[in-house]
């Protein structure tokens, strides 16, 4: 094929696949009175009228609120005790060492929906119905067996004898891991860290199991309950998934390279 | 005698601090993921139905019924069915972007953006863009299509389809992500000594391309079948397991059964055969991966 047919084919197919993507961006610019029946594909004039009604009437701003800080709480919950459980795991003589580790793996694959009936109990049980603490925990726990893998990997690829050096000067393990593992481990650490966020943004089994008002209502659970008076307001909800929209595309415009190493290093559980 | 001391007391000094280090994160995951993963097996054989102040030791009598019981076979079969068209879809489609990406230079990094957002976006804002876009008067499907009033999502027979491409569309990235990157670590030198051999085209694929990212297509395949076997997310908010069962998947029915007609036990029997069936498919995979890696 002609380098130049084979341009605007990609670009076909590039734009078929944004199309969805696209379409709900149109959508939430375009007035009520167009929406049903959709008669023309470009509407006759945009209007923010759904963005006014998604900030000032609705529970998104609470629910991005809560989801923002439930995210980055157990995201650092998670590359906290995920980095010293990976550098010990992947440099430490820990007894059973390599099944934790497979237990690691193992604990990647458990679906939600096993174990939140348990988790709610749990909760319900430790009075955290309702709070950030209960999605903290619940999804800090769900990310850190990966967070974990992934960092022992990347820690692996340290030279062994950059810590002997450091050995050799004088320093003591843990002098070692805060002044030559970790800054070398820190492009691994941001792209767990992305991860561990994208899931708790994303999380949408626990929070709507575990949540019951806008206390700790998150984005996606705010998402699926999009009131509608009588009937289903498509354009407002279509402003609030571009919303809840923003911080993945911030963060795969922001750290694609990050990003995609954890993606990579994710799948080669070996 | 002093060294070999000193490098014992550094070994268990080491050993101490490995347990310091690794303790935390095991008491977390110890409280909340295999105290709950074994709860989940003690509440399956237990009858618990809190409204009526149920709760008693059923054995495997919940099991037994599902046996018999045509709502747990039918989500089973959409199970299935979603599971092997979704990941079959994702697999095919995921390899030709990938190829297709190699050859292309113009728009590569806006392909690989797109693909990316895509995958990241929360499958809730997936499942409500799919079910604007499929709406009878004003989905684009059915503008696109000539002004029909097909009902996509209420149709019995279109429901389940139309659910599998939005999972093929948010989960296609992920294994063209993975063979793309498999296709780069390909030398060039290798397809030109083939070109001299006179292998161009469909041999050139068959002989150099398919051997060396089969390895990588099957490990997606694998985690593909993890991820679709305990979906939830897409099909709870995109038809909540409608119209009349035909997008109940074996999650939702266990949601159902937990939350909305509140059957603890029942619905964690149901959430106990997910575990069972992802665990197969896990260590299936462990398998895999030993047995490469040997031959390797």
């Amino acid at each position: 094929m002609k380098p130049g047919r084979r341009d605007v084919l990609v670009l076909i197919v590039l734009a078929l696949y944004a199309a969805p993507f696209f379409w709900q961006a149109l959508t939430s610019l375009r007035p009520d009175s167009e929406l049903l029946p959709l008669t023309h594909l470009w509407p006759s004039r945009l209007t923010l009228a759904h963005f006014d009604v998604v900030f000032r009437q609705s529970l998104m701003p609470r629910a991005i609120v809560n989801s923002l800080g439930v995210a980055l709480i157990s995201t650092a919950l998670a590359v906290g005790l995920g980095t010293l459980a990976a550098y010990a795991l992947a440099r430490l003589p820990v007894p059973g060492r390599s099944v934790i580790l497979l237990g690691m793996i193992a604990a990647t694959a458990f679906p939600q929906i096993a174990t939140v009936s348990p988790l709610y109990l749990l909760m319900r049980g430790l009075g955290l119905r309702d709070t950030w603490l209960a999605l903290i925990l619940a999804n800090g726990s769900f990310a850190l067996p990966l967070v974990i893998w992934l960092l022992a990997g990347f820690v692996r690829e340290i030279p062994h004898a950059l810590e002997e050096a450091a050995a050799v000067d004088g320093a003591d393990r843990v002098a070692t891991l805060r002044w030559v593992v970790l800054p070398l481990v820190a492009p691994g650490m941001a792209s767990a860290a992305l991860l561990a966020f994208l899931f708790s943004w994303n999380e949408f089994l626990f929070a709507y199991t575990f949540t019951a008002t806008e206390a700790s209502r998150t984005v996606p659970v705010a998402l699926a309950l999009f009131p509608g008076v009588f009937e289903v307001p498509w354009g407002d909800i279509a402003a609030a998934s571009l919303l809840a929209s923003l911080p993945p595309i911030f963060i795969v415009v922001a750290f694609q390279r990050y990003l995609v190493r954890g993606l990579l290093a994710g799948a080669h559980r070996e | 005698m002093m060294r070999a001391a000193r490098s014992m007391a550094r070994e268990a000094a080491d050993r101490r601090l490995g347990w310091l280090l690794v303790s935390p994160a095991l008491v977390v995951l110890g409280g909340l993921t295999v105290y709950p993963a074994l709860w989940v097996l003690w509440l399956s054989l237990q009858y618990r139905i809190p409204v009526f102040s149920i709760s008693r030791w059923a054995g495997f009598e919940q099991f037994r019924f599902l046996l018999v019981d045509p709502r747990f076979w039918n989500a089973a079969w959409v199970t299935l069915v979603f599971t092997v068209g979704s990941v079959a879809l994702e697999c095919a489609l995921g390899l030709a972007v990938a190829l297709g990406l190699r050859g292309q230079h113009r728009g590569r990094r806006l392909a690989l953006g797109l693909l990316l957002l895509a995958w990241a976006l929360p499958s809730v804002v997936t499942a409500k863009m799919f079910e604007w876009l499929y709406h009878p008067s004003g989905g684009l499907v059915n503008f696109l299509l000539g002004g029909r009033t097909v009902n996509w999502l209420g149709d019995p027979g279109l429901a389940l389809p139309a659910l599998i491409v939005a999972d093929v569309w948010r989960s296609t990235p992920f294994v063209a992500l993975l063979c793309y990157a498999r296709l780069l670590t390909i030398s060039p030198d290798l397809y030109e000594a083939a070109q001299v051999d006179g292998a161009a085209g469909v041999q050139a694929f068959t002989r150099i391309t398919w051997p060396l990212v089969r390895p990588i297509l099957l490990v997606a395949l694998l985690f593909r079948t993890l991820d679709a076997l305990r979906a939830f997310d897409i099909m709870f908010v995109l038809t909540g397991g409608g119209p009349a069962g035909a997008t109940e998947t074996l999650t939702v029915y266990a949601y159902r059964a937990l939350f909305q007609t509140l059957q603890i036990g029942f619905g964690s029997a149901i959430g106990v055969v997910v575990f069972a069936l992802v665990m197969l498919v896990a260590v299936g995979y462990l398998r895999l991966i030993s047995r490469e890696s040997e031959a390797a």
